[in-house]
Formats: C-alpha cells, sequence, structure tokens
C-alpha cells in the first residue's frame, strides 16, 4: 500500500538534509519501524541493503555504507537490529554512523535495553526522540540529559499511570536545558544523598603467539562516573601519575586547557551516568599480561580425532586474584562434537556456532585449570589447515593494570559535603592467543 | 505477521483506558479486529471517533495509535480531517504528536493543511521559546508551495529572535525552504548573512550548515566570521563542530598558501625513487613547469604562515581529543590537507584511538588512514600493531586492516609484516586468505630486497589443499614472474603440472597465460599445455577459452612444428563456441597467424603483436589517488563524486589579501571591544577559566581580539576619556598589537584605504576643519554603529543562565585565586583582569544596587560617554537614553498603601534600566519605607500568580528594615509583552499583603537606536494592520518638539530617531519579550494639529500605545 503511494510520485531532486530516513530491520530482515523527515522513502530502498546482507552472511560484514541509484545507505549493527539511514548528497560518513549509535545509545538508557520488542512497545516515545533529536536531518538535542527533559523515559510505574489517568509522557514544563550553558547538564538538579563514584576500567588487548610471547599489547581505559550532585558542582579530578596516559578523549564537559596545563581533569558533570573520558596506555613491555595460556591443539592427519589440552596460569597479577577467567574458541567447522574433562570449571561446546567456551571461574594458583580431552572430527574431510585461536576474558577486582591512580576529587561550587568513590577494574579486553 | 503481538498490547492498552469511558461504544469490537487489513476502514472510523470526541486521554490514545500506523509506513493520512482540528491543543504531547502527523501527512493533503496555517503563526510569537521553536519547525516542514512567502517572513522574524534556541531553528528552516522554492535564495542569504554574526554556539553549526546547503560559493560571508568560529569552535556542538570544520577546510584552501610548497618541491627533486607507485614519474611535463615555476616563486620567498591559518590549526586541535568519532575524523582530514607536513602526526594517535570503536566507525576511519598512508606513511608507522588482526575481526575490517599494513610496509619493518601475514594465510577466512596473498605480492613488488622470499613463500602455498588459495597464488605469481620471468623457470613448469588439479577459471587463465608468454623457457612442455587443453575446450570457462587460444596462438608463431594441426584444431572449435568473443578471437587470431594471400601486411608483424615484451604490471593500492577527494567525505569512501560534494579547491598561486578578515569596530570602541570580551567570557565557559587564560588558545583569542582593539584605537583617536580605560586592555594584548600593527602597516601600503582606516581619516580631518556637514555625517554614522551594538548586546545577553553562570564562575574564581595558588604573576594579573571585568559587565547591566567596589568605574565611564555624546551630537535630545529621561520622569506607583501595609508602604517605579539577570524581564524598581515605629523583617515575596508565560525574578529578601527608614530592591518580570498584571504576596516576618503590578504598555518597551534609513525601512514592512494612525491637536503647552519628546518618553520607554524633518518625530523601541519592533511618529501641522502613527507588529500593544501617546500628548 505504502509503496503505491511512493510509485506515483517523481523522484525528487536530491534535498539538502543530512539524513532523510531511518529505516529500522531486524536480524530476520523485517522492518519494523521507519520514520521520515521529509517526504518518504519507499521502503524498497531497502531492497538493495537486504541484497548487500544475504551476501555478505556475516551482519558484522554488511558494508556500512551503500550506493544506490538515487540514495546511499548508512547502516549500523546494534543488539541484533540494523539502523538503517537513507541519505541523498554528500555527508561525512561518520557522522551519521556516530549519530545513529548515538540514538542506540539513547534508547539503550531510556529503555534499558536496545531490542526489537522494546522498541515497539514504545513507540511513541521512539518517534517523539527521533522528532527532538534530528530537525530537518540534521542533529538537533543528542544529550540524553536535555532530551529526558523534554521526553520522560518510561518507568513501570509511570506507565501505568498513564494508562489510568491519560496522563503523558511529555515533560509538563518545558526544558531549560537546552540553553543553559552547560548543555550536557539540567538545571535545579536536587538529591538528598549526594554522591559521586568513578570507576577506572581497564581492558587488556592483546595478540599472543605459539610460544607464548607477546606479539602485541596495549590498555584502553575508560572512566565511567555515576554522578548524582545537586545544584552545579565543579569538580576536579586529580592522578596520581598522570602521565602515564598516552592518549585520551574527554566527555564535552572536561575542560581541555585545564588538563594540557595540569593534568587534571576539571569538569561540572552531567547528571547521572557518563563516561568522563577513555585512554590509551601503549608501550608494549609496560603492559602486563596477567595469565599464561599452555596448549596444544592437534588434529591427527589420517582419522577423525584431534586433541586439545589447555591449561591457564597466572603470569603478572600484582597479586591479585584472577576471577571470571574465561576461554572461547572457535573451532574449525569440520569439528562434530568434543569429549573433555575441565578439572576446574565446566565446559560447553556448541555445535552449530562451533563455539567452544570453558568458564573458569576464579583462578587457583596452587592448582591450575586444565582442559583436556579428545575431539571428534567429521571423516573425509581433510584437517584444518589453521588451529583455532583462543579468546580470554577475565576480571580482576581492585586493580589498574597500567597501574594508574586517582589522587584525589574535589569539589567546587557547592556547599555540601559528598560522598566520593572510586572503584578499579582490570578486564581483558580482545585478548587472544594464537594457536 | 509479527506485528500481531504489538496490537494485541495495543488492545490491552486500550481496553485499560476504555474500562473508565464508557461513552464509546464503537471501541469494544475495535480491539479484536485491529490485526486485519481488511478491517482498516472500521478501525479508522473508531480511530476518528476517538479523535473527535472531548475527551484528551482519547484523542492522545488515538494519535499514539496514529503514530504507531505511521511507523509501521502504513497510511493514515484518511484521517487528516480529524487530526488536523487537534492543532491547537493545549496538551503539549498531544500536540507533539499532531505535529509528527502533520508533518508527514501535509504535502498530500495541501488543502487541509492550509487550516493549520493560522495556528503556527500564533504560536510563533509565543513567549515561550520552545513553543516559538518548535512552531517554526513544523511550520518549515509543511512542504506546501503556498505558503512559501509566510515561511520567510517567520524565518527572518526568527533570525532576530532573543533566544538563541529559536534562532537555531530558522536556521534549520533556511535549508527546508531552500529546497520547497530555490527562487527565495537571494533572500535567505541575506538571513544567512545576518546569523552568520551571530555569536551564539548554539547557533553557529546550523548556519554554517544553511550556508553550506544554500551559497557554498559565497566564500565572502565568511570572512569577517572566520575568527570568531575558530574562536567558537572548541564550545559549539559535537555535530555543528563537523560542519564548521569542514567548511573552514575548504575556506583555507582558498585563502590561504600551501604550507608544504617548499617540502613538496623537495619530495619532487629526490624522492621519485621511494614512491612505489610511481605517481611522480606519470606526471605531464607542463605540469612539472607549473611546480618549477612555484618552486621559484617559494625560493623568491619564503613561506610564512598566515596567523589565520595557524589559528585554525590550534584551536582545532583540542578537537582530536573529542569523544564523537566524527569530530576527530574532521580535525583530522582538516589537518591532513591544511597542516604543514610535520605537524600532521599529531592526528595519527587520534585515528588509531578510533580503531577501538564500533565496527562500522573502524571501517570508515581505516578507508581514511589506507589513503593517508599512501601519502604519508610515516604518520602511521609507530602505530604498526595496532593493525595487526585478530581473527574476530569482520572480514572487512580484516581486508583494510590489510591494506593499511601494506601500504605501511617498508625495507625496515617486512620482515615483522610478513611473519604477521604468515599466520593470516593459515585463517579460516579464506576471502581474508586470499587477500593476504595479494598483499604479499604488493609487499613483493613494492620491496625489491623480499621478493624472491614472497615468490618461494607463495610457490609453497600453490600445494595448499584449499583451491582458492592455490588460485590467489597462481595470479600474484603471474604477476610477479612478469618481472623477471627468465630467472623462474622452474616455478613456471612447477605451475604447468597445476593445470591438472586446479579449476578456479582465473587461475587456470594464468597458468595458460604465463606459459604462453614464456613458452620459450618451457619448450618442451608447453605443447604438452596446449594439447590438454585443447582436449577439455568446450567444458572451460570463457576467460579460460580465450587464454588457451592465445596460448595456441603464441605457440604457431614460436613453435609451429609442434603445434599447427593443434592450433587449428582449437581455432576450429573455437569457430563455433556459443560465446561471440570467443569467435570473434578466432577469427581475428587466425586472420592474423595463419598466412594466406588475402592476409595482408599484418601477419608479417603477428610475432610482434602477440609477443612483444609487455611490461610488469604495478600492483597498487585501491586507494592510491583517493585524496583528491575531502577525507572523511562520503565522496571519498565510495570513490565516487557523491551528489552535493564541494571540491576541495587547490592551494592558491599566492594568498589572497588577509586583511578582509580583519573585522571592523564600531566606534564605541569601548563597550564594544569590551563587550566581545564578555561574551566571550560567556561564550567560553569551560576553556577560559583563570589557569587556561594563558593558554596557546586564549592567546590565539587575545591575538584576534587585540585585532579588533588595535583597529578600533585607530579609529577612535579623538576620544580621549576613554584612552585612560583602555590602557587596560591595551596593555594586555601589546605584543600581537604590535604584530598586528606591523600588518596593518602592509595593509594600508598594498590597499588604498579600509573602511576603518577611512573613518579614521575622516575623523582626523574632521578635528581640522570641523565643517559642520562633515559633523552630522559623522553623528550619523555613529547611531549607526550604535544600533549594531545595540543588537548584538541584545542577543549576546538573551540567555538568563550565562549570566547567572559568568557571575558565579567570577565568583569561584576568586575564591580559587584566593585560596590555592600562591600569588604568582598570572594569578595577579588574572586579578586585576577579573575586576576589570567585573566593572564590564556592570556596565552593560547595570545593578541598581552596584557594589562600592564598582561605582566609581561605573560613573567615570557613563559620565564620559555622555560627554562624548554631548561633543558630537547636533541635540541633547537625540542619542543617549539617559538624557531622554530625566530622572525625576519616572513615574512611581503605588504598591502597598501606608494603611493598608500598617506602617510599611512600598511604591514601585519601571526604572528602565535593562534587568540584568534576564533581558526578556522589565526591572522593577521598589521603594520600601517603613512608617511604622518597630523593625520590619525579612521582607520578600511569595506565591507569585501569573498568566501562562510570565516569569517574576524576585528581589533579595531584606533581612531588616529599621523602623523609620526606606530602602530599595530590583525585581524583574517577564510581562510576555501583555499589561496583565503580575500578583504576589508581599511578606513580611509577621505579615503578609496582596499586591499586584500592571504595568503601562509603554513600559513594555525598550528603547532601539535606528537611523532614519533603518527607520523607513522597518516603517515599510509594517503596513496595513500593523500601521495605526490618529489625528490629534496638541495640547497648547506640548506644540514644541522639544515638550513632544518629553511626553512621548515619558508615556513610553522609547527612543528618538534622527529625522531629517523637523515637523516629525520619530520614536522607536522594541517589546521586551518578544523583541517585536515599536515604531512612533508624530508628525505636527498648523495650529496644534498633529498625526501619530504607531507602526507595530503586535497590533494590541499597537493600539494601547495609540491611546497612551494620544493621551499624553493632548493633556
Amino acid at each position: 500500500m505504502e509503496q503505491q503511494l511512493d510509485g506515483q510520485k517523481p523522484v525528487q531532486k536530491a534535498s539538502p538534509e543530512m539524513i532523510h530516513s531511518l529505516f529500522l530491520i531486524n536480524h530476520s530482515g523485517d522492518i519494523f519501524l521507519e520514520k521520515h523527515w521529509k517526504s518518504v522513502i519507499s521502503r524498497s530502498v531497502c531492497d538493495y541493503f537486504f541484497e548487500a546482507k544475504e551476501k555478505a552472511e556475516d551482519p558484522e560484514n554488511v558494508p556500512p555504507v551503500l550506493q544506490t541509484p538515487h540514495h546511499y545507505l548508512i547502516s549500523i549493527y546494534r543488539g541484533k537490529l540494523f539502523f538503517l539511514s537513507v541519505v541523498q548528497t554528500e555527508v561525512p560518513p561518520l557522522f551519521v554512523i556516530e549519530f545513529l549509535h548515538r540514538v542506540a545509545d539513547t534508547f539503550q538508557e531510556y529503555f534499558g535495553e536496545c531490542s526489537e520488542s522494546v522498541i515497539k512497545d514504545n513507540v511513541v516515545i521512539v518517534y517523539e526522540l527521533l522528532e527532538e533529536m534530528l530537525d530537518n536531518g540534521f542533529p538537533l538535542a543528542t544529550e540524553s540529559n536535555v532530551l529526558k527533559e523534554m521526553i520522560r523515559p518510561p518507568t513501570i510505574l509511570r506507565s501505568v499511570v498513564n494508562t489510568l489517568t491519560g496522563g503523558s509522557n511529555v515533560g509538563d514544563t518545558l526544558p531549560t536545558g537546552q540553553l543553559s550553558i552547560i548543555p550536557w547538564r539540567r538545571a535545579g538538579v536536587k538529591y538528598t544523598n549526594n554522591e559521586a563514584y568513578f570507576d577506572v576500567i581497564e581492558e587488556i588487548d592483546a595478540i599472543v603467539d605459539k610460544s607464548g610471547t607477546t606479539v602485541f599489547a596495549e590498555i584502553q581505559g575508560v572512566i565511567e562516573a555515576c554522578v548524582r550532585l545537586s545544584g552545579m558542582p565543579d569538580l576536579t579530578l586529580s592522578f596520581m601519575n598522570p602521565r602515564l596516559l598516552d592518549d585520551m578523549s574527554f566527555h564535552p564537559c572536561v575542560r581541555f586547557k585545564r588538563w594540557e596545563a595540569e593534568r587534571v581533569l576539571s569538569f561540572i558533570p552531567p547528571d547521572g551516568n557518563f563516561r568522563l573520558m577513555s585512554y590509551h596506555v601503549s608501550s608494549q613491555n609496560l603492559v602486563a599480561i596477567p595469565v599464561y595460556v599452555k596448549q596444544n591443539i592437534s588434529f591427527l592427519e589420517t582419522g577423525s580425532c584431534g586433541r586439545l589440552e589447555i591449561t591457564i596460569g597466572p603470569k603478572q597479577t600484582m597479586g591479585k586474584m584472577v576471577e571470571a577467567l574465561m576461554a572461547t574458541i572457535h573451532m574449525p567447522k569440520s569439528v562434530l562434537s568434543v569429549s573433555l574433562t575441565a578439572s576446574q570449571g565446566s565446559y560447553t561446546y556448541d555445535i552449530t556456532t562451533k563455539i567452544l567456551i570453558w568458564d573458569i571461574g576464579r583462578l587457583n594458583p596452587q592448582k591450575l585449570p586444565n582442559l583436556r580431552g579428545s575431539l571428534s572430527m567429521q571423516t573425509g574431510v581433510p584437517k584444518p589447515e589453521e588451529n583455532p585461536s583462543i579468546n580470554i576474558d577475565l576480571k580482576i577486582q581492585q586493580l589498574a593494570i597500567s597501574g594508574l591512580k586517582v589522587s584525589r576529587l574535589d569539589m567546587y561550587g557547592e556547599k555540601y559535603k559528598p560522598f566520593k568513590g572510586v572503584k578499579y577494574l582490570t578486564k581483558a579486553g580482545k585478548f587472544q592467543v594464537r594457536t | 505477521m509479527s506485528t500481531a503481538a504489538l496490537y494485541n498490547d495495543q488492545g490491552a492498552a486500550e481496553a485499560a483506558v476504555e474500562a473508565g469511558q464508557e461513552t464509546t461504544p464503537t471501541s469494544s469490537s475495535s480491539g479484536a479486529a485491529f490485526g486485519l487489513f481488511s478491517t482498516d476502514f472500521k478501525k479508522n472510523e473508531d480511530l476518528k471517533e476517538m479523535l473527535e470526541s472531548n475527551k484528551e486521554s482519547l484523542k492522545l490514545e488515538a494519535m499514539k495509535r496514529i503514530v504507531q500506523l505511521i511507523s509501521k509506513g502504513k497510511n493514515a493520512s484518511e484521517l487528516f480531517p480529524a487530526i488536523v482540528k487537534n492543532v491547537a491543543s493545549k496538551n503539549i504531547e498531544l500536540k507533539k504528536l499532531v505535529y509528527v502527523y502533520l508533518v508527514r501527512y501535509a504535502e498530500e493533503q495541501q488543502d487541509l493543511a492550509l487550516l493549520s496555517i493560522s495556528t503556527f503563526q500564533r504560536a510563533l510569537k509565543d513567549p515561550n521559546q520552545f513553543i516559538r521553536a518548535s512552531a517554526l519547525r513544523v511550520l518549515s516542514s509543511i512542504r506546501v508551495p503556498i505558503i512559501v512567502p509566510i515561511m520567510m517572513l517567520a524565518i527572518k522574524e526568527a533570525a532576530a529572535d532573543l533566544s538563541p534556541y529559536v534562532r537555531k531553528t530558522s536556521a534549520h528552516a533556511i535549508q527546508k525552504l531552500h529546497s520547497l522554492d530555490p527562487d527565495q535564495k537571494e533572500q535567505l542569504i541575506e538571513v544567512i548573512e545576518k546569523l552568520l554574526k551571530d555569536k551564539s554556539t548554539l547557533v553557529a553549526g546550523s548556519v554554517v550548515m544553511a550556508f553550506e546547503e544554500v551559497c557554498p560559493d559565497r566564500i565572502d560571508l565568511i570572512h569577517k566570521n572566520y575568527r570568531k568560529l575558530c574562536n567558537l569552535l572548541v564550545d559549539v556542538e559535537e555535530w555543528g563542530q563537523v560542519v564548521i570544520i569542514n567548511m573552514l577546510t575548504r575556506y583555507a584552501r582558498t585563502q590561504f598558501l600551501n604550507p608544504n610548497i617548499n617540502e613538496s618541491l623537495l619530495e619532487e627533486g629526490s624522492g621519485g625513487e621511494k614512491m612505489f607507485y610511481g605517481s611522480d614519474e606519470d606526471e605531464d611535463e607542463d605540469e612539472k613547469e607549473k611546480k618549477a615555476e612555484a618552486a621559484a616563486i617559494a625560493k623568491r620567498k619564503p613561506y610564512v604562515m598566515d596567523p589565520d591559518h595557524r589559528l585554525l590549526l590550534r584551536n582545532t586541535k583540542p578537537l582530536l581529543q573529542s569523544r564523537n568519532a566524527a569530530v576527530v575524523m574532521a580535525v583530522a582530514q582538516l589537518y591532513f590537507h591544511l597542516a604543514p607536513k610535520a605537524e600532521v602526526g599529531v592526528i595519527a594517535k587520534a585515528l588509531v584511538r578510533l580503531l577501538r570503536s564500533h565496527s562500522e566507525v573502524q571501517f570508515v576511519v581505516l578507508q581514511n588512514v589506507a589513503t593517508m598512508t599512501i601519502k604519508r606513511r610515516g604518520m602511521f608507522e609507530p602505530y604498526l600493531k595496532s593493525f595487526y588482526i585478530r581473527s574476530t575481526d569482520p572480514t572487512q575490517i580484516k581486508v583494510l586492516k590489510l591494506e593499511v599494513l601494506t601500504n605501511l610496509a617498508n625495507e625496515t619493518n617486512i620482515s615483522t609484516i610478513l611473519r604477521e601475514f604468515q599466520t593470516y594465510i593459515k585463517s579460516m577466512d579464506k576471502d581474508f586468505v586470499a587477500a593476504t596473498i595479494q598483499a604479499i605480492g604488493r609487499c613483493a613488488t613494492n620491496i625489491g630486497e623480499v621478493r624472491d622470499t614472497c615468490l618461494n613463500g607463495l610457490v609453497q602455498l600453490l600445494s595448499n589443499r584449499d583451491e582458492l588459495v592455490v588460485a590467489e597464488s597462481v595470479v600474484v605469481i603471474k604477476k610477479l614472474l612478469q618481472m623477471q620471468p627468465e630467472k623462474h623457470s622452474d616455478i613456471i613448469k612447477h605451475m604447468a603440472k597445476l593445470t591438472d588439479n586446479i579449476q578456479v577459471p582465473m587461475a587456470r587463465a594464468s597458468i595458460l597465460w604465463l606459459i604462453g608468454e614464456y613458452c620459450e623457457h618451457v619448450p618442451r612442455i608447453a605443447p604438452d599445455v596446449l594439447r590438454k587443453m585443447a582436449k577439455s575446450f568446450t567444458n572451460e570457462e570463457d576467460i579460460v577459452k580465450l587464454q588457451i587460444i592465445n596460448l595456441a596462438a603464441k605457440l604457431y608463431l614460436t613453435n609451429s612444428k609442434q603445434t599447427k594441426l593443434l592450433t587449428q584444431y582449437v581455432l576450429n572449435l573455437a569457430k563455433y563456441d556459443q560465446n561471440y568473443d570467443i569467435r570473434d578471437r578466432a577469427r581475428f587470431v587466425r586472420q592474423l597467424i595463419v598466412p594466406t594471400e588475402k592476409s595482408g601486411a599484418l601477419s608479417k608483424y603477428a610475432k610482434k603483436l602477440f609477443l612483444a615484451l609487455k611490461p610488469a604490471p604495478v600492483l597498487e593500492s585501491p586507494f592510491k589517488d583517493r585524496d583528491h577527494f575531502q577525507l572523511g567525505s562520503l565522496s571519498h569512501l565510495l570513490n565516487a563524486k557523491a551528489g552535493g560534494y564541494q571540491e576541495l579547491p587547490e592551494w592558491p598561486e599566492a594568498a589572497p589579501d588577509p586583511s578582509v578578515r580583519n573585522v571592523e569596530v564600531p566606534e564605541w570602541t569601548k563597550c564594544s571591544s569590551r563587550e566581545k570580551r564578555k561574551e566571550k567570557k560567556v561564550e567560553k565557559p569551560f576553556y577560559s577559566d583563570s589557569e587556561g587564560e594563558s593558554g596557546p588558545t586564549e592567546s590565539a583569542d587575545s591575538e584576534s581580539d587585540s585585532a579588533s582593539t588595535t583597529d578600533s584605537a585607530s579609529a577612535s583617536v579623538s576620544e580621549e576619556s576613554e584612552s585612560g580605560l583602555e590602557s587596560e586592555s591595551e596593555e594586555e594584548s601589546e605584543t600581537e598589537e604590535e604584530e598586528e600593527d606591523k600588518k596593518e602597516k602592509k595593509n594600508q601600503k598594498k590597499e588604498p584605504k579600509k573602511p576603518v582606516q577611512e573613518s579614521e581619516s575622516e575623523q582626523s580631518s574632521e578635528e581640522e576643519d570641523r565643517k559642520p556637514e562633515k559633523r552630522s555625517k559623522k553623528l550619523k554614522s555613529d547611531s549607526e554603529s550604535d544600533s549594531v551594538e545595540d543588537e548584538g548586546s541584545e542577543s549576546e545577553s538573551s540567555p538568563s543562565e550565562s549570566e547567572d553562570f559568568e557571575s558565579e564562575a567570577v565568583v569561584t574564581k576568586k575564591k580559587k585565586a584566593a585560596e590555592s595558588k600562591p600569588p604568582s604573576k598570572s594569578v595577579r594579573k588574572e586579578e586585576k583582569k577579573e575586576k576589570k571585568e567585573m566593572s564590564l559587565l556592570d556596565l552593560d547591566d547595570f545593578e541598581p544596587t552596584p557594589s562600592p567596589q564598582v561605582t566609581p568605574v561605573n560613573t567615570l565611564l557613563s559620565n564620559s560617554l555622555a560627554t562624548d555624546l554631548e561633543g558630537l551630537s547636533l541635540s541633547d535630545s537625540i542619542l543617549s537614553p539617559a538624557t531622554i529621561i530625566p530622572s525625576g520622569a519616572l513615574k512611581n506607583y503605588e504598591l502597598l498603601h501606608r494603611i493598608t501595609g500598617e506602617g510599611l508602604s512600598v511604591e514601585y517605579c519601571f526604572s528602565r534600566q535593562p534587568f540584568s539577570p534576564d533581558a526578556n524581564m522589565v526591572a522593577v524598581q521598589l521603594q520600601f519605607t517603613n512608617n511604622s515605629t518597630s523593625d520590619t523583617k525579612n521582607l520578600h515575596m511569595e506565591d507569585v500568580r501569573l498568566q501562562s508565560g510570565m516569569r517574576v525574578k524576585e528581589f533579595p529578601e531584606i533581612e531588616l528594615l529599621p523602623a523609620g527608614e526606606m530602602t530599595s530592591a530590583v525585581m524583574g518580570i517577564d510581562f510576555c509583552d501583555s499589561t496583565q498584571a503580575a500578583n504576589f504576596q508581599l511578606c513580611s516576618h509577621t505579615k503578609k499583603f496582596f499586591v499586584s503590578i500592571q504595568p503601562p504598555v509603554g513600559e513594555l518597551m525598550r528603547p532601539v537606536f535606528l537611523t532614519e534609513n533603518e527607520f523607513k525601512k522597518e516603517q515599510g514592512q509594517l503596513m496595513g494592520m500593523n500601521e495605526i494612525t490618529e489625528k490629534l491637536t496638541l495640547d497648547v503647552k506640548c506644540r514644541n518638539e522639544h515638550a513632544i519628546v518629553q511626553r512621548v518618553t515619558t508615556a513610553a520607554n522609547l527612543s528618538r530617531v534622527p529625522c531629517g524633518s523637523d515637523k516629525e518625530c520619530r520614536f522607536a523601541g522594541r517589546t521586551v519579550t518578544s523583541s517585536s519592533l515599536v515604531l512612533v511618529t508624530v508628525a505636527t501641522r498648523e495650529e496644534g494639529a498633529a498625526q501619530l502613527m504607531v507602526n507595530c507588529e503586535k497590533m494590541v500593544i499597537g493600539t494601547m500605545l495609540v491611546k497612551d501617546i494620544l493621551l499624553a500628548l493632548t493633556q
């Protein structure tokens, strides 16, 4: 029906807005929401996308930018959904991609997750959000603090009340935030408990080769903040050893000049949760690798089986406990099933995706976890060329592996005394052991 | 249908609503039948009914369902008439949803859509900025050509709105109107020009966007705003930053010189060998000549970077730290295209950081990095390992990383890279393996040292079990062998054997080509291969068949004895092939190689034709030369020009005049430069606190600032009275000023005269001969500059928060200065500045109860201003508001009588001063007198009751008013341009009194300065309904000009506008809240007859004002 409508219309001349339309597409290729900021573009434009999706097999491999005869399609893949935007003219692709991610982030924040069912359930709010976020294809209000003042996020209680009373999700008072000199903070914030918590989370990205030497390692860190402070607090966060940081990016609230001059983070925080900064510590020899992996995976040339043995032990853990240890292996297609014994934890093997997951838990330095056994292979198929690589996950509480330490947090501009706290956590990022 | 579930949900929600609303009979059936197409009609009926009910909740529910329909792409257009009625709804959410609907369907239902227009027009005048803004947004989104003039008017009005948010939406609306009706371009450009001058960070991004859409070629509009844009950039919102940076990149390419001009020459001289892709060799002769010419120029004149060029680079650099990938990319491309080679390196780190982001971001960034690595390999070399590939990367990312790694390969790192490639080849992802083999091939061609190693490695791959790997290797080996075939006949032999096994057509074709081409190296094997091929000819793919024909032809020419028959056989087979290409080829080849009596001269050259020496292929990156597209653009990504792409211009040969960017400063030097400084404070609260001030960006600020001060300083030589104040700021920026001075001198030499200088010379000449005409001219220009300035200060002080924040910042700064730092030099300097700034603040936003510290400066300045004005103006009643209203003329009104107030009496007057915390408010000065015998404590306001839209800023609590004493306080009221009273309770520690303040219409405006021409122009636009004329007879005492002026200005807060005729008096003002112009003309005739004319777009205000002025003039 809607396509007929469109068919009648002649092709318009390229219109200037950056983002013309948005389609939300689920994993199986159904368009379940569309929004047009100007004239309607027929859904059939998505066919080009579906074609590419078909070709790419893996959704991660769909090119983010596609060219069709009259339009360009720029898409992202988030939470098993495709956000597909249609543009007609030159626009920096990253601009659109970044914006689409911001839309997904906003959904996440509003609804707790970014999934098809949640979006369908809240379609009116979604529409209102999209209307505020983009005006004529140009981003208008993308700060969640501002949006939340204009459109209230749903809560279970409110939605019940709304249905009974016919109340609305739109704020009664119109926002002032947009005009405040600090666009990311609402005015008139009030809390009975004033608190500011900072989590320093570091991820180790590493590639370790067969022989156990580190091919490449670096640390990516973020500081996630949860700040619930009344009024207009002005915070200063300083580090014991800021020189460690190699490269960083900041939330717009951070005063860059102060950082340049004094290496302290000075900012008026947004209200609620936000990412204060992310940073990067490179220089390979500095990076401590917390665990080592001894592995032996072999596929026999004749016969249809292989052997696997993995042992994980502590390497440089700075005296802390390694927790939530997990190993994930993408097995070659020809591995039909596995029969293994784990000295600690449990393992699962998914026959369809060929993923072996060994969930170990806490690493006991006295008794190293070990996984061994045989793999049964498809008969008549040549042995796999490459051994699968092992992806490691782990967590170390109360440690920033780079050694970064927050020395103090000060607050200016308000009189009360806030609760302050800093937590450290080290995780494995893209930690890969080649075999 | 996957939507069924949703409908069910809805049904439930609906049922819940209906539980309380039994009045809708049809709804019971709707829930069940909803999901089916066949009942579309019925369903819409039901919605229609809900919309027409008078229950808000039902309407809302209906609209929600309609939005759901729209979101699924269903047609809901038939509901238009029912929905459009609700556009004026008071319920904000309902209204919003109606807006959503209207925007979607207005184009299809133009006639009906027009019904809603008046609602928007009304909303455009709403006192609430957000309502004005959303009305404009929706109005401009209704794509109905008939309303173009209305839109135009609305845009123009909104562009002058006090609220930056509304101005921002007006910038967006410009694009919408332009795409609706391109004929409006000229008028729209005017609006853009105006908005470009806007100083709000909120507006900057949007207006530049509009500029890019409507008139990207009008680069001249940017000149004057260039420095401002550079300085604002850090504080503009992220999306605006991207647009501005991209535009400035283009701008810089037209205005500045290539910073790498010398280096590119060096490169050309010595770098030919190093360039793998031989781009330099391909250059045309004349291009070289051109470069040589440029070299000559460069040698003559050493390159000096324009300070404005430097300013741009410096002010964009911090944005590399942005969390927004698009901003980082924008800065990166700016540096790539504009920065001196030595400085481009800074972007590498930031770009590598983006590789941690979402895979789509990685994809785009890697594409751009790939292009950059070809031009500037060194930049990314330290980050080589960041491009190493993980088995979990998506294939498209892997391939791009491979591309970058290949581009980065050189003699020193090739062994590490090859080792890395070694692991990639074993990957399970076969597309990736194929790409790796290609990459190895490219490394081998590019780096001679490793060619043999690579070749051996590839040959080993020939025994790989995977056919795809083998095939890809064959193709690559073929290319490598072409470089030195004589050394590798054994490899060719090896490959010949592969024809039995390899089935991939491309690989087979490659092998056949190799054997044919180098048949002399393998004379024994070649005929045998042909034999086999002849056997399988019919089953081969087309490309293989073509190569078989080729092979046959070549063998026939070199070794006809053994292969003659085979060749004939092959050619015969080909003659009857289904594919015409193959048939054609066979016919062609036969004619060439088989000599017959008919065959012409060509067959003699057959050998030369087939066995000519072929140049080795150049394996080059697909990203070569992509950088002629602006990096980061869609066109670059697609390697094809996208619609609306603006070419990145080549550097100019000689720099255009840099002085076009000098900002002329109106003659009220002091104020304006100060205002600017202050405004910068407001705009840049984050990067300009005390510590930051000495940073590089700041100095850039002061540089441009000093540019204006110098200009202005030169313009105002004669105004001695101000020089004392000036010196402070001069001191600060002395060094820069010197620079500026030099520059200016240079300019003076080059250019005849700039406008500023003109006025300067005018002034000095005026001092010499003091001719009256000159004076009047001067006066005119003076008042002109006034109006400009006035506008500036208006727009800038509008957001109330900014002021608040500013004062807060000052306070914290003080605190900091006091507690934390030892009084270092910079701090002291800072303090000094601070004081000055405070005084500046108070100059503009006169606080009725100024702190003692500030007062002297204030009076000094206003005095000096007054004396200046006296010296300049013809009649003393023209310019300064202070001179217009004698302070005694302020009328006092009673708020609380002594008796009702039980001893406390309160009077108020409209002080006609701008109310500093909020420019939209009218300042009301309250005078409290305690006539009782006891003290009154804690005087404050409570329970303010206002009409919607009105706001009140309460006066600060008066803690103690001793018996018999008087005190005063100031409060602000935003009357929303209406004469509705503001009601509130006045409370003391013991009692409460209900009081109300009702403004006379004349107090709802504030004076503006217009020139005669401006006045006439504005008047011309406010004709018809907006013009009210009354005839009157003047009061006997009021027949001279002075008296008229006196009475009108007492009745209304207006300022006099200069007028050529002495029969007319003109006045102008703007309403406080909506800033609508109010123009008043009193024309006198004989015998006290006169005509009063008021032009105002707010008709109510106009009518009331006419009444008041009539009264004032006739009594």
